[in-house]
This record gives structure tokens, sequence and C-alpha cells, in this order.
């Protein structure tokens, strides 16, 4: 099969779209000529013209917004926004509009949109640059989030987010941008709630979103070299999740570790560890460990901010002690 | 050029901070292409004039806010080199003890409140800043730099009502060199940006950034009068960045001519008219001037050496600084 990379999977993704679908349209900073600053959108504004690849000034609450009225009447827009961490400034329009329009007009509104935008450190862009923020709109009823792991589901879950009727919020890792993976020439789509089992394994579930999905399959090649055989998946969305494939592998394999870029405390990783906890307690060995990135700022200092998300050596040294059946200090 | 002034050390000083900021992102730039800075920076070369001009007429208990592009603005408010290259590259002794980095060094000594990544981001603290000088009865002034793209913000303007309201003593100082990012200024503003200003019941100066003596004159004129409790006041200074809009944007013909750079760079730069100046005005020669010149790359380069060398911060401070003692 033909290998592409994620920039250009999203980029084949929005083209289908587009036209097939007249309707979708692209909004954001920088988005059409220059086809964004890691030049995912290139060549879409040479096809599509400049009224459905608009360039916005930079005013993220506004064509956030706009993007909300304009699906909330027909149109489904797709959001481009730079960087991950510009959520804050755009959570009102995200959180109180977006997402609260079908349930509060009971079921007449819908918001048919999709915000595209990344996470992911180390990329030593510091504090305002690196941020892993999906828990924070997994938080939130009403909003779906994709988090692709590579450019096969980038272009799948992209393609079926546009046609979701509800906000879907996709986060693409920022870091693997340029990273090629096989993709299909004929088209698919990859259903949201659907988990992705990357790797069997009967010992330990590694569970496992987007940039991690790579650190979790290179911390189940370092185990498996000591017989250790974990088991990788990737529930491709948080929101919907796919808890039976989660649970079918945990009642496996008896041990999980839930590994997610976004920072350890109150995130995704405790979502997920809650879930197994509660509904497959009685078939654990061991505690499920979270594994998310240190509870700081990241840091701009190449010294400092490596030591801020994990590794696969971390991934694997905690799978080794939860098989040995060591006493863990969770946190 | 604006009319001289009898103070000569003055204007040596606002040249030598010029060549300070020029010289400081040549420096940053070769880091950059030399792959011995970690991430990317966004040069101020080209603006000097706007910086140099602004914080010439600032005291150290006047604060500034800066922004991405915040080298100028941090070695015109007082900074020294040494911190500033240890910052970029990481290291343990810069500003920011490495945590920071190009898009965020702050420099609490010289009033610098620290640049910010988020376009925009600074308007709140800048304005708040300058609440607490008139809550609390202090004189001085805060300037909050910005570009043009930020005018695109709506916190700007939910500042500027308050200001304009309570009379607070902040200097809104709009660093327009023609592009927010790739874009060029006009096709993401609409109409008039002092007219924006105006709008509030704010003074707003449309000032040559290319012309140190008009933008510090005007900026004078301008703090002397909110120490009074006349501000807030509003200043768009015209200027150009020389380089891409970070140190990665290299091959930017689709948006920006070369000869339109050309332009800018022979015919407008604040550097080349300002030493035109001295020379002409007798208060410098052209040799004094070589030899200041000389002796800033010195300094650069010895900073620079002594950051290339200088140690990364320990790992224990990663988790260091999350919440104040
Ligand atoms: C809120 C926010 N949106 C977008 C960006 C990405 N970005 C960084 S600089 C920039 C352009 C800023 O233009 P301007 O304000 O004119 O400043 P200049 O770079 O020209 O100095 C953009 C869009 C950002 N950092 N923050
Ligand atoms: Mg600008």
């Amino acid at each position: 099969m033909r290998e592409i990379t994620l920039s250009q999977a999203v980029n084949e993704a929005l083209a289908e779209e587009m036209r097939r679908d007249p309707t979708v349209f692209i909004l954001g900073e920088d988005v059409a000529e220059a086809g964004t600053p890691f030049k995912v959108l290139s060549g879409l504004v040479e096809e599509f013209g400049t009224s459905r690849v608009i360039d916005t000034p930079i005013s993220e609450p506004g064509f956030v917004g706009m993007a909300v009225g304009a699906a909330m009447t027909g149109a489904r827009p797709v959001v481009d926004l730079m960087f991950g961490d510009f959520i804050y400034l755009v959570m009102d329009q995200l959180c109180n509009q977006a997402a609260k329009q079908h349930y509060m007009s009971g079921g007449k509104l819908t918001v048919p949109m999709v915000l595209r935008t990344n996470l992911g450190a180390t990329r030593r862009s510091a504090a305002q640059h690196s941020q892993s923020l999906q828990a924070l709109v997994a938080h939130i009823p009403g909003l779906k989030v994709a988090l692709p792991s590579s450019a096969y589901e980038a272009k799948g879950l992209m393609k079926t987010a546009i046609r979701d009727n509800n906000p879907v919020v996709i986060f693409e890792d920022k870091l693997m941008y340029q990273d090629k993976a096989p993709v299909p020439e004929e088209e698919y789509l990859i259903p949201f709630g659907v988990a992705n089992v990357k790797r069997e394994g009967r010992d330990i579930t590694l569970i496992a979103t987007s940039s991690m999905v790579q650190v979790a399959e290179k911390a189940a090649a370092l185990l498996a070299q000591e017989g250790i055989e974990a088991e990788v998946i990737d529930p491709r969305t948080i929101v919907p999740l796919d808890e039976k494939t989660l649970l079918d592998s945990v009642k496996k394999t008896s041990r999980a570790i839930v590994i997610d870029e976004g920072h350890q405390s109150y995130g995704v990783t405790a979502e997920i560890a809650s879930r197994l906890n509660e509904k497959a307690f009685y078939h654990l060995d061991a505690p499920v460990v979270r594994m998310g990135a240190m509870d700081v700022p990241v840091p701009f200092s190449p010294a400092l901010e490596d030591l801020t998300v994990p590794t696969p050596e971390a991934v694997a040294a905690k799978a080794r002690s939860l098989c040995a059946g060591e006493m863990t200090d969770a946190a | 050029m604006a009319k001289p002034k009898t103070n000569t050390e003055d204007y040596l000083r606002m040249y030598a901070q010029m060549v300070r900021i020029r010289t400081f992102e040549d420096n940053a730039n070769q880091l950059y292409l030399s792959a011995k800075m970690p991430g990317l920076t966004h040069m101020y070369s080209g603006e000097e004039a706007v910086a140099v001009g602004i914080c010439e007429a600032l005291t150290d208990s006047d604060r500034i806010t800066s922004t991405h592009r915040g080298h100028g603005h941090c070695v015109a408010k007082g900074a020294e080199f040494k911190a500033m290259f240890c910052e970029l590259l990481g290291k343990a002794e810069g500003y920011c003890r490495g945590k920071g980095g190009s898009m965020h060094i702050a420099d609490q000594s010289h009033g610098n409140l620290g640049a910010n990544a988020i376009v925009g981001g600074s308007m709140g603290i800048a304005t708040g800043s300058a609440l607490r000088a008139k809550l609390l009865g202090q004189d001085d002034v805060t300037v909050c730099f910005f570009g043009d793209g930020a005018t695109a913000q709506g916190l700007m303007y939910e500042v500027m009502n308050m200001a304009a309201l309570w009379k607070l003593p902040v200097i809104y100082a709009c660093e327009n060199n023609g592009y927010s990012e790739y874009t060029k200024t006009e096709e993401i503003a609409a109409g008039s940006i002092i007219a924006r200003a105006e709008a509030f019941g704010i003074e707003a100066h449309q000032v040559d950034g290319q012309d140190v003596l008009a933008v510090n004159e005007l900026t004078q004129k301008l703090v002397a009068r909110a120490r009074k409790g006349e501000g807030p006041f509003f200043m768009e200074l015209m200027t150009y960045r020389y380089h891409g809009h970070h140190v990665g944007d290299i091959n930017r013909e689709y948006y920006r001519s070369k000869s339109e750079e050309k332009d800018w760079k022979d015919n407008r730069d604040p550097i080349i008219r300002f030493r035109a100046f001295l020379v002409e005005q007798g208060i410098a020669t052209e040799a004094e001037i070589e030899a200041m010149n000389a002796e800033i790359e010195k300094d650069a380069a010895e900073a620079v050496a002594y950051a290339e060398k200088a140690p990364y911060p320990p790992a224990h401070e990663v988790d260091m600084h999350v919440y104040a003692e």
C-alpha cells in the first residue's frame, strides 16, 4: 500500500469531503495561501478558492463562534486552530455554545462542525505552544473528541468527523505531521467509538492515545524481549469511548496502564483507569496505572522538557513491575 | 528626522541600543541556522527604533509587556546579553532559568513583565498593571507592545474600554510591520487601527517607527501626561520586520516580495538613518561609530560563547516554580 504523511492524509480527507459536499468549508489563520504554518492545507485554496478556504484575522473566539452559527444553519465548517493551546481562547464558543445547542433545543438544532487542532510537547515550543488539552473538551457533554495516532487514523477520523452531526474536536500530534503510514487509495472512514488493537498480548494492556501510541508500541517491543507480552490498544476517539474493547482486553490480561500526553492529574488517563476499575475490578491483578505528562507547565529547556512526557522506557519499567506483582506507587 | 536634542549621551545610547538589538538578533539567527538553538524564534530586526524610542522614554519602574517578537523590547528595557542568550539556549543562567525560552523572557529587574506566545495575550496584563499603579497611587506607566495582527483580538477592545473609563496610565503601542504571519495587514484589519482607539476616546497617534527620535519624542510626551493621569494613549508605529515571520520562514516570496524587503532595508533602516544623522550633526564620527559597533559585536560573541558552555538546569528544577511559596 502507498505511504503518505499524516499531513497529506488530513489534506486528502478535507479535499475529498469538500468535493463531495459543497457545504464543507475551512476557516482559520493562514489556512489559504500559506496552508498553515505546518503546511497541512497546502493546495486546498488552489482547488476550492478563497470562499471555501478562508483566512481569518487572529480572532479565535470570533471565527469559532461564526463556525457554530454557520453549522447551525446548514454548513459544515472545519475550523483550523493553529495550536491546541489556543483552545482556551475559544472555550465559551465551543463549550457553552457549540456543545449545548442540540440538547438545549430539545434536539431541534445541530452543530455539525469540526475543530481541528493539535497537541504534543518536546518540540521546544515552551509552555504556551506545547499542551495536550484533550481532557478539557472531553469533559464537556456534547463534544466528540478524536485523537488520531497515524496518517491512517487521521484521514479516516477526519472524514467521519466532517459527516458527524455534532461538534467534533480533532487533535493531531504536531510532531507526527511528517510521519508516513500506509493509507489506502480508495475511500474509507473510521467510525467513532471503535478502538484499534495495535498489538495483541496476554500479560498487560497498554491503552494509549495519539502521540503515546508509538510510545506504547515501543514499550511493548522492549517488553517482548523479556518475554512480557503487552497488548496495545488505541481508542482512537475518547468521546465516544469504546469501553468494550478496553474491558475485554483487561479481563484477558488483568493489568493495564493508560497513557496520554495530557497532564496526568484529572485527565484522560484517570477517566479510562477509573472505568476499568469500576467495570473490571474483579479481573484485575494489579492497580490500573495512569501515565500522563508531568503536572507542570511545559518547560522550554530540552533538559527539562524531555522529563515531562512518558517514554517507552518508563512505560516498560512500570509494566515490568506490575507484571512482577510489585507494589506500585500508582501516582 | 525630528529636530536634534542637545543631549548627545542620550543619542549615543539610543544608537547603541538599536545596534545591540540588531546584533543580538544576528547572533540568535546564527544559533538557529547552526542548529544550536532549540525551537524557533521571531526576529525583531528592522523594528529597533520602536522598542528603543519607547523604552528610552521609560524608567526601570515603568513596566512593559512584550510579544512573541520580544528580544528587542527586552534589550531596550535594559536586559543583558548573557542571561538572554542563556535563556534562548535553555540554560540555567537564563532570565527564566531556561523554563521560558525566546517567547517568554521576562526581566523583572527592569520592569519587563515578559514576552508572550499568545497573540494579544498581554493586553490584560498591561492594563492590569496600570490599574495597580492607579489604585496604589504609584506613578509608573505601563507600555503594552503588540503587533498589527493582535488588533484582531477581542481582549484589546475590552481592556481599552476599561482603561479609558478609568483613565489608566497605559500606552498601547501597536507595532504595525505590515504583516500578521504570512498575511498582509490590510487583509486582516478593516478600517483604521487608530480610529478604533479613538472610538473609546483614547488619544491615538500614528508615527514613523523607523525614526527613533520621532518615536522617543512622542513617547516622552505621552509618558509624562500618563503619569499625571491623562492616559491612556495609543500609538501605531509604522515599521517592518526584515526576517521571515520566524527564523524558519525563509521562502516567503509568495506573500512578500524581495524588492519590498530591499526597499525597506536600503531606504528606511532605522540604524542607518540614525547613524547618518549622528555623523551629520557632529555627534559622533564614523570611526567612533565603528568602534561602538565593534564593541557590541564583541560583547555579543562573548555572551554567545558563554551561553553555549553554560550548564542546563538540573533535573530537579522541572517541578520547581509551579506554585509560589
Ligand atoms: C492567540 C494566538 N493566535 C495565533 C497565534 C499564532 N501567531 C503567532 S504570531 C502571529 C502573527 C502575529 O502578528 P502581529 O501581531 O502583527 O505580530 P508580528 O509577528 O508581525 O510582530 C500568529 C498568528 C498565537 N501565537 N496566538
Ligand atoms: Mg505584524
